[in-house]
């Protein structure tokens, strides 16, 4: 008998994809006139959004729909500190942003996840979706935070004195901020700790039963995505002047679940590809049908959904790919993909 | 029954009892496992066999008794604890990562004693890296340790699987069903992988397969309706008219 030898192809197609993309961003400003602009800076602030959600689900099997409660918290602190104390400063407002993203998420984590109990996958769903519901409804009753008006007229951000301007300049900072994220996100998910959480999403028992703190795992990637999150929501605020409790609430939470579906969970780069195509779509539809737009977006999200479960980014990367291989290798000898001569034989 | 000869007990079970609302699965078990001995619990279907390993792993908790790995009571441990203890397990169902490597598979067990910090840098897989390989060789899954696991074929599952729970260097080896579905010449090549481990932990074994039971066994516990019929060193259980009567109807 001899294993099983069947092919596994070696192209690796994401670096391709990603390459593709960031030179087309790179140049992008180039050949589009300013609304296009804002739109694919909007798309690189609410990718990080997808990034986060692909991160627990995708790589940690986590499904939360609490992604809109660290995003909009995190806009809302940094609305505040702007409006309320006069810091504009991104270098001291963005770590504010991932700050509050991983504070909330953190105490999120204590209530679903970090329990004596280890929590069920609905458990955690219905969780983190009550947690953005509740703060949403909370922040709508709030006067301090502007009730349902939320806080509008936000003041530029600055770097060292110089307002960053909506247009080309905040969409390089955009997508200079989601370049280096992604890149962390790639090499951590890639890393032994990678591993572990494929090891919980596929089967979470028996990772418990090699010694691992599974709980303790979730609970870590949970906050790092809060984290991430939270830098989207700093960010979204300042790009859009605006924060509202529509920013806090599961309608956000459920959109971002989406993108990342549609795009390929499981890749990272799908859930930017998801973002991209979504608004896109829902931009040309809507400029078509002014109304019932909604519903062909709709269908054309499900029949990918239940046609293709593995999204766009599915048409071009097997599953192998997807898969990958985790922990740093130093040298050729070390890699277990060089091939070996013959396959073993029992005797 | 309690054992008589465990002079130096890896594993002391007393009194198991494990009750699902109107069945007892477990009446009250008493099993030592000593410091290297090949220990085999046999019984018909449905006689506790599963139920008291997983009892043991920390899958099932146990109604009532004791149960004490390395001295220490483990009764309230999770199963990571028992894990980090020195326990390993094998499910009945194959529990490999089907959708991960059979490198990453093995690595994934390998690197559960790292701290955390250290599995975020990635600073142990070159360390490990050799111990793996060395894995994959000894049981005979080194041709492709970049096939995903769920390619490979059910006895070779099966043996990625036993080398998982190995890779853990344990000090007790539980192995629910190693050979179930193997023709005879995997369960004689799984016999040949498992004799060597006799030099560094002991092993509790559940098989249906008495012939494969018998030749790497020194001792045998009997379960039979969640109580132990006999148990003893093989040679003795195996000719025990008790077990005869309650394993072989006979």
């Amino acid at each position: 008998m001899t294993l099983a030898t069947a092919p596994s192809s070696k192209r690796r197609m994401i670096p391709y994809v990603e390459g593709v993309l960031l030179v087309l961003f790179l140049f992008l400003p180039l050949a589009v006139d300013d609304f296009w602009i804002l739109f694919a800076t909007r798309v690189f602030i609410l990718g990080l959004l997808a990034l986060s959600f692909d991160l627990v689900w995708g790589y940690a099997g986590i499904l939360s729909f609490g992604q809109a409660l660290f995003f909009g918290v995190a806009g809302y602190c940094c609305a505040l500190l702007a409006t309320k104390a006069g810091i504009t400063s991104i270098l001291l407002l963005l770590p504010v942003a991932a700050l509050a993203g991983l504070v909330v998420s953190l105490m999120l984590a204590f209530l679903v996840i970090l329990g004596k109990r280890v929590p069920t996958s609905v458990f955690i769903a219905l969780g983190t979706l009550t947690g953005s519901y509740v703060v949403e409804r909370l922040a709508r009753g709030w006067s301090y935070v502007g009730g349902q008006n939320g806080i509008p007229s936000l003041p530029r951000l600055t770097v060292f004195g110089h307002e960053i301007a909506e247009g080309p300049v905040f969409y390089y900072v955009a997508l200079a901020i989601l370049t280096f994220t992604y890149l962390g996100l790639r090499w951590l998910t890639r890393s032994q700790f990678g591993l572990v959480l494929a090891g919980i999403r596929e089967q979470e028992t028996r990772i418990a039963f090699f010694g691992y703190h599974v709980q303790n795992y979730k609970g870590v990637v949970f906050a790092i995505a809060g984290l991430v999150a939270g830098l989207s929501g700093g960010l979204y605020a300042f790009h859009e002047g605006y924060v509202g409790p529509g920013q806090l609430g599961p309608v956000l939470s459920t959109q971002v679940v989406l993108y990342v579906l549609f795009g390929g969970v499981g890749t990272l780069i799908g859930g930017v590809i998801g973002v991209s195509m979504i608004d896109l779509f829902s931009y040309h539809l809507s400029q078509q049908w002014e109304t019932g737009w909604p519903i062909v977006l709709g269908l054309l999200l499900l029949v990918v959904v239940m046609f293709k479960p593995t999204g766009l980014i599915g048409f071009l990367v097997t599953a192998r790919e997807r898969v990958g291989s985790f922990g740093r290798r130093t040298s050729k000898s070390n890699d277990p993909e060089k091939p070996v001569p013959a396959a073993t034989e029992v005797p | 029954m309690t054992s008589s000869f465990g002079a130096s007990g890896v594993l002391e079970v007393r009194g198991v009892k494990k009750i699902y609302a109107t069945l007892t699965a477990l009446g009250g078990v008493d099993l030592t496992v000593t410091e290297r001995s090949f220990h085999g619990l046999i019984g018909p279907n449905g006689s506790g066999k599963s139920t008291l390993l997983k009892c043991i792993a920390g899958a099932e908790t146990p109604t009532g008794g004791t149960i004490a790995f390395l001295g220490r009571d483990i009764i309230r441990t999770t199963p990571a604890g028992r894990a980090r203890a020195g326990m390993s397990l094998k499910f009945q169902i194959t529990s490999i990562l089907p959708m991960l490597s059979v490198y990453d598979n093995v690595l994934l067990a390998v690197q559960a004693q790292d701290p955390m910090t250290a599995l975020f840098l990635s600073r142990t897989r070159e360390t490990l890296h050799p111990r793996i390989m060395d894995i994959l060789v000894q049981f005979r899954l080194d041709a492709r340790p970049d096939e995903l696991a769920g390619a490979l074929s059910h006895g070779q599952q099966q043996w990625l699987e036993i080398a998982m729970a190995m890779a853990r260097e344990p000090k007790l080896l539980l192995l629910d069903e190693p050979t179930a579905g193997m023709s005879a010449q995997e369960r004689r090549a799984t016999g040949d992988l498992l004799a060597p481990i006799r030099e560094r932990c002991s092993l509790l074994i559940v098989e249906h397969d008495l012939d494969f039971i018998r030749d790497i066994c020194d001792t045998l516990t009997v379960l039979d309706q969640g109580l132990v019929v006999d148990s003893g060193p093989t040679q003795i259980v195996q000719n025990s008219e008790k077990v005869k009567e309650a394993y072989f109807h006979a």
